[in-house]
C-alpha cells in the first residue's frame, strides 16, 4: 500500500454558536413564511375517504396481479394499470407494530400520552405473513403502554371506533382509533 | 460474479474534506460548502480550474429557509451544477451520482458536495419533518419523524428478539468511535444505562437512541482513471452504486426488514462483481440516526442474515477492532446528523480508510472493499456505494 502520510491537518473550518450567541448575532432575520395549502385527494383516494364518511374502509383491486391496495392508489405501482374492482374490508386487524409517544409534532412534551401504530387488515390477495399488506397507520385505544412494552400489543386483532355518522366529514379522523376486537 | 455494466471508464475518489458537525455554525450554507469543497480539492492537490462538473445535495429545503437550495449552493460560477435530492438518502446519492457524471465520460473531474443547515428553523427543526407525512392520510393524526422510527425499531424487537439494551449498545459503539473524529459533535463515553436512562420520546426511542440535529458540510473529489492517477498513486476506486426507491405506503411493508436497501445493496454489489458481502466487504458504513438502524441496515446490506446482526454486535463482531468494523467514523450517532451532509461524511470515512489515513479511527484488520449506505424519505430510498482501494 502506498498510500502517502496524510498531510497534517488544520483544525476543521466552522464556527459553533452557543443559542445564546445565534439569537444576538448582528443582522439576525426572523421570517414566519404564512401560507396555507389545501391539499385535494385524488381519485382514489376521494372515494376513500367518502367510504370512511359511510363507516366503511374501501380497498382497490389490480386486475393484473389481484394486489388490494388500502389505502387505494389509482393505479398499480408493480403492473402500471389502473385499478378497477373496490372491495369493502371487514375493517378488522391485526396490530402489526405499536408504540407510545410523549411528544408532539413540534417536540413539546405532551401531558397524556398516545398509543399509536400499524394496523395490518384482513384483506383478500395477501398471503398470511407477507412483506406487502393492506393496512392502515392510525391511534390505537384500549391498549396500555404496558401492553406495548412488553410486546402484548402486537398481534392483537383489533377493530375501528367510529366516530357518529353525524360527527364525520370523510377525513381520516372518522375513525376515531382502533380497538381491540372483545372475546 | 461478472460486472453487468459496461462504462466509459473507471472512476476514482481522489479528495475527501469536512467542516465541523455541530448544533449551530456561524457559517451559512454557501461557507460550509466552500470550506468543505476546498479541503477536499486541496487533499486532491487540485484547484476548482480544474473541477468539470459540480454535484451537489442538500436535503428539504425547509431546512435552510432557503427554496432552490441547488442554485443557491453553486459555489463554482459557470460550471456545470446539478443538485440531487431523495432525502435522507441524498448524502450517499451525491458521489453516486457524481460516478456518472464521470463514468460516462462526460466530465474528466467533479466536485461531490452535501450541505445541511438545520440550526435555522424554529422552534425546532423536528418540526419541518412534519411536511413529509401524506398530507390527506398521516398529518391529521399530529404525528412526529420519531414515532415512524419508534415503530419501525418496535416491530424489529418484537420480530427478531432484540431489546432495548441490545440495541443501545450501537450507540454506545458509535458515540465512542466518534471520540477520535475531529469534526465530532457527540462523541461520548457513555454505557447501555445512559442510553436507557436519557429523555424518552416515544416509546422505545430515548434521547440517546438518536442522533443530534447539526449543521455541516463535506466534499469529496472524483476523477476518471487518467485524471485520477496523475493527482495520487492511492485512488479509492467506486467499485458499485446502487439506488432503489420504494412507494411512500410505509404501512403497507413489513416494518423489521430494509427491503429498499436490500435492492439497492444487491445493484451495487453486482456491479463490483461482489457475491458475499459478509465475507468480501471489509469495512462498512450503515446509516445510523437511529441505533436500531444500523442494525437494520446491516441486515439489509445483507452483511449479517435478518435478525442477527444484534446478538454479533453483543459479541463485539462489529468494533473497530472487530470481524467486521461498522461506523468506524462515529456514524451519525456519534459524528453528527447533518443530514445530507452526515451521508456524505460516510464515504468519506469508507475513503479514509481504504487509503489507511483515518488515524486513529483506523480499524484494525487489512482493508481492501468498504460499502456505505444511506436510507431516506418514509421508509423508502436506499443508496449504496461500494468503494475499494
Amino acid at each position: 500500500m502506498s498510500a502517502r502520510e496524510p498531510r497534517p491537518r488544520t483544525p476543521l473550518p466552522g464556527r459553533y454558536l452557543s443559542g445564546r450567541e445565534m439569537y444576538s448575532l448582528p443582522g439576525l432575520v426572523r421570517d414566519e413564511p404564512r401560507v396555507r395549502y389545501q391539499f385535494s385527494a385524488g381519485q382514489a383516494q376521494s372515494r376513500f375517504l367518502e367510504g370512511l364518511k359511510q363507516g366503511k374502509i374501501l380497498g382497490v383491486r389490480c386486475p393484473k396481479c389481484g394486489r388490494v391496495y388500502v389505502p387505494p392508489r389509482a393505479y398499480c405501482e408493480y403492473c402500471h394499470v389502473p385499478t378497477r374492482d373496490w372491495v369493502e374490508l371487514p375493517g378488522t386487524g391485526v396490530v402489526h407494530t405499536a408504540v407510545v409517544s410523549y411528544i408532539a409534532t413540534d417536540r413539546r412534551r405532551m401531558e397524556k400520552p398516545e398509543i399509536v401504530g400499524v394496523i395490518r387488515l384482513d384483506a383478500p390477495g395477501y398471503r398470511e405473513d407477507s412483506y406487502e399488506f393492506a393496512g392502515l397507520f392510525h391511534r390505537l385505544c384500549g391498549i396500555t403502554p404496558e401492553q406495548v412494552m412488553d410486546g402484548s400489543a402486537i398481534g392483537l386483532r383489533v377493530k375501528p371506533r367510529w366516530r357518529p355518522p353525524e360527527e364525520r366529514t370523510g377525513s381520516i379522523n372518522d375513525i376515531e382509533c382502533f380497538e381491540p376486537v372483545e372475546g | 460474479m461478472r460486472p453487468n455494466i459496461h462504462v466509459k471508464d473507471r472512476v476514482a475518489i481522489v479528495g475527501a474534506g469536512m467542516t465541523l458537525f455541530r448544533r449551530r455554525l456561524l457559517e451559512t450554507p454557501r461557507e460550509l460548502a466552500w470550506e468543505a469543497a476546498r479541503q477536499a480539492l486541496d487533499e486532491a492537490g487540485i484547484t476548482i480550474k480544474d473541477v468539470d462538473c459540480v454535484v451537489i445535495g442538500t436535503a428539504p429545503d425547509a431546512f435552510d429557509g432557503l427554496h432552490y437550495n441547488g442554485e443557491y449552493l453553486s459555489i463554482a460560477a459557470g460550471k456545470p451544477t446539478v443538485r440531487v435530492y431523495v432525502g435522507g438518502g441524498t448524502g450517499v446519492f451525491v458521489p453516486i451520482a457524481a460516478w456518472w457524471h464521470a463514468a460516462s465520460g462526460h466530465c474528466n473531474t467533479v466536485l461531490a458536495i452535501a450541505e445541511e443547515k438545520m440550526s435555522p428553523a424554529h422552534p425546532h427543526p423536528q418540526y419541518v419533518f412534519a411536511y413529509i407525512w401524506d398530507p390527506i392520510l398521516e398529518r391529521p393524526l399530529g404525528p412526529n419523524l420519531i414515532w415512524i422510527f419508534a415503530m419501525e425499531m418496535r416491530r424489529y424487537m418484537y420480530k427478531c428478539g432484540a431489546g432495548k439494551e441490545d440495541i443501545a449498545l450501537v450507540s454506545v459503539k458509535n458515540k465512542r468511535n466518534a471520540l477520535d473524529h475531529p469534526a465530532a459533535q457527540a462523541a461520548a463515553n457513555i454505557t447501555v444505562e445512559d442510553v436507557l436512562n436519557s429523555e424518552l420520546l416515544v416509546w422505545p426511542v430515548n434521547r440517546l437512541d438518536i442522533s443530534p440535529v447539526s449543521d455541516g458540510a463535506v466534499a469529496l473529489v472524483l476523477a476518471r482513471e487518467r485524471e485520477a492517477r496523475r493527482m495520487t498513486d492511492s485512488p479509492v476506486w467506486v467499485e458499485g452504486v446502487g439506488f432503489t426507491l420504494d412507494n411512500t405506503h410505509w404501512y403497507n411493508r413489513e416494518l423489521a426488514y430494509p427491503r429498499y436497501v436490500q435492492y439497492a445493496a444487491r445493484m451495487a454489489y453486482k456491479m463490483a462483481g461482489i457475491e458475499r458481502p459478509w465475507k468480501e466487504i471489509d469495512v462498512a458504513e450503515p446509516y445510523d440516526p437511529f441505533d436500531y438502524k444500523e442494525l437494520h441496515h446491516i441486515e439489509g446490506l445483507m452483511l449479517a442474515r435478518p435478525c442477527e446482526a444484534w446478538k454479533l454486535l453483543k459479541e463485539g463482531y462489529f468494533d473497530r477492532d472487530g470481524e467486521l468494523p461498522t461506523s468506524p467514523s462515529g456514524g451519525l450517532l456519534g459524528v453528527g446528523n447533518p443530514i445530507a451532509a452526515a451521508g456524505l461524511m460516510k464515504v468519506a470515512e469508507i475513503f479514509w480508510q481504504l487509503r489507511y489515513q483515518a488515524g486513529k479511527r483506523q480499524v484494525k484488520k487489512p482493508v481492501h472493499k468498504g460499502v456505505a449506505q444511506a436510507w431516506g424519505d418514509l421508509m423508502q430510498a436506499g443508496t449504496v456505494i461500494v468503494l475499494g482501494n
